[in-house]
């Protein structure tokens, strides 16, 4: 009997008996820190990686490896053959098609990809296809008070080589965004709209449709931050009608190093390279060169190819346990979380009350305490959580704060290891003496 | 003793609330127009936000340049702000020679992962945060005012 997908065994919500099956093809969540069972609630940072996944990049390495796309050689042809193979799979996972899919670092690499592609569009000579991404003095690049420094920076520098403005649409107290300002915002002067799918802050879920539409009428390219939503939930970067999205793989099960940009494919075949060099040309001169299309354009050098080919492993762990049923879980875990946070005295969740949608993460500032504290004292207990401004200043800044502490979960999180969370959270002002409300 | 209540012994936990020396105006913060004797240093620790901006007055004393005041302002976790105030208390009064040779001391100590024992009789109540050295990731918590001291004394000369 072959078996396409474990989704007929598991048709209910994931619950705590399959997840402890699932925690099997995770070996590095079986150990103890610190004497206690490692309690991992960082997954908003890097995920842990199963088996299947970690056999994808050794299997590649013991039968396959060999450079793609160059060499007439049997290895070089299976080489490709898997890299392209995976480019498929990893399109087909958000919904595109395998052209409409570039392979990058991470998604840091490639909103840098996309914002020195648009700026390459802005000056000196430019094809007229290219026009299309261009920015300049009196144009208007706009993002929100809640990007990560990844989705914010490289657009600073867009405009400061372009001469072009950025404007931010600002968050309210809950954080979640202010669409009254946003519609103010978007006027024919904006010409790119880069924003965060869910904040991996306060995990707060942007209307993402609401937003492009409203990009898309003022003729604005949209431009998709997917690090904390296409690891978590179903993506469809069709459904949601944006023209360029990014993601990293290694926040979803695979390797670090690679990530992926989607974009339309008719706009990847009108943007100007951003890195250039070997495979991705057609004639080079002394004086100039010409570049193949898409995607092979945008991938200057020798890829990534091991870890491509094991991003495909990971999306195909996702899919084949389904992305409704971890969203699902993660939804009923991040509940609990802050429910239980909002019931410990001195704790201050950011981002939307209990209750409200949200992804499986929670951010909290605890009265008296700085966060890097907190995280030592979870830390004692075995418990892994993230401290600082989670690479988010400004978002920090609009909620009076320098620094919080996150727990995010993932697929392979328990109901019993949040409950530990909260256990250990709850003892956190005592220990450092602090009391009262 | 755990690992955990060797990095916040109770003294750490107490200065971290005392704040001895914290008392440098907000307006002051930029640090213009300086007396002479005097060296402001502002650092801060981009991993987890942990800021301080310290100033350090000096005297002529009989045997060279003397401490004569320490004044900070800081926003950060325990380790750095208990840090930060048992250096105000360790060092008014000493030559600067001294406190050089002291903060030589206390970076040895921290860099030592836990080898080394900070030497009550040099240290004072700063061979309290000897446990730090334990925990690489704090280091530059406990750090912090002393590497501002250091920056703000080159700036005497």
């Amino acid at each position: 009997m072959v078996l396409t997908s474990t989704d007929h065994f598991h048709d209910g919500p994931l619950n705590d008996v399959e997840v402890l099956r699932i925690r099997n093809d995770f070996p590095i969540l079986d150990q103890e820190v610190n004497g206690q069972p490692l309690v991992y609630l960082d997954s908003g940072a890097t995920s842990q990686k199963p088996i299947s996944v970690m056999e994808a990049e050794q299997e590649f390495y013991e039968q396959r490896n060999s450079a793609v796309h160059r060499g007439a050689h049997t290895l070089a042809v299976a080489a490709t053959d898997v890299f392209e193979d995976a480019r498929a799979t990893v399109a087909a996972f958000i919904g595109a098609q395998e052209n409409e899919l570039l392979w990058c670092a991470n998604a840091t690499a490639g909103l840098n990809l996309l914002a020195y592609s648009f700026g390459n569009a802005s000056i000196g000579e430019v094809s007229p296809e290219a026009r299309q991404f261009a920015v300049g003095p009196g144009d208007e690049v706009l993002v929100t008070e809640m990007e990560h420094h990844a989705n914010l920076v490289p657009w600073q520098e867009l405009c400061r080589r372009t001469g072009a403005t950025l404007k931010f649409i600002p968050v309210v107290d809950d954080g979640s965004l202010d669409m009254e300002a946003a519609a103010a915002l978007f006027t024919r002067r904006t010409k790119v709209f880069a924003f965060t799918h869910v904040s991996n802050v306060t995990g707060v879920i942007n209307p993402v449709l609401e937003l492009t539409g409203m990009a898309h009428d003022v003729g604005a390219l949209v431009v998709l931050d997917a690090c904390q939503s296409a690891p978590h939930l179903l993506l469809d970067v069709k459904a949601l009608d944006v023209d360029f999205a990014v993601f990293s793989g290694h926040k979803m099960l695979a390797p670090t190093g690679i990530g992926a940009v989607y974009g339309r494919a008719e706009l990847l075949d009108a943007m100007p390279p951003f890195q250039t060099g070997g495979s991705m040309i057609t004639t080079v001169t002394m004086e100039q060169a010409s570049y193949l299309p898409s995607p092979q354009r945008f991938e200057a050098g020798t890829q990534a190819i091991s870890q491509a080919v094991a991003f495909a492993a990971a999306v195909n762990y996702l899919s084949e346990t389904g992305m409704a049923r971890i969203h699902e879980w993660e939804n009923f875990l991040g509940q609990r979380m802050v429910v239980g946070l909002e019931a410990i005295e001195g704790i201050r969740v950011l981002g939307p009350s209990a209750g409200t949608a949200r992804a499986g993460l929670a951010a909290f500032a605890v009265d008296g305490v700085h966060a890097h504290d907190v995280g030592q004292f979870l830390d004692a207990a075995g418990i892994a959580v993230r401290v600082g401004h989670h690479c988010a200043q400004p978002l920090h800044r609009r909620l009076g704060l320098s620094a919080s502490t996150r727990a995010s979960t993932y697929l392979y999180n328990t109901t019993a290891e949040v409950d530990a969370f909260l256990a250990a959270v709850a003892g956190v002002r005592p220990y450092f003496g602090i009391t009262g409300a | 003793m755990s690992a955990l209540d060797s990095l916040y012994q109770q003294i750490i936990l107490e200065q971290s609330k005392t704040r001895t020396g914290a008392d440098l105006p907000n307006d002051q913060l930029q640090g213009l127009h300086l007396p002479a004797g005097t060296g402001q240093s502002h650092e801060l620790n981009p991993v987890c936000g942990d800021e301080i901006t310290l100033r350090v007055e000096t005297s002529p004393g009989a045997d060279g340049q003397l401490v004569s005041g320490i004044h900070w302002a800081g926003d950060g976790c325990s380790i750095s702000m208990a840090s930060a105030s048992i250096l105000s208390e360790l060092m008014v009064g000493l030559a600067v020679e001294e406190v050089h040779d002291l903060i030589e001391n206390f970076r040895e100590v921290m860099r030592s992962r836990g080898k080394l024992q900070a030497d009550e009789e040099v240290l004072g109540d700063a061979a309290a945060l000897s446990g730090v050295s334990k925990f690489p990731a704090r280091v530059k918590c406990a750090m912090l005012a002393w590497v501002a001291t250091e920056n703000a004394l080159a700036q005497l000369s």
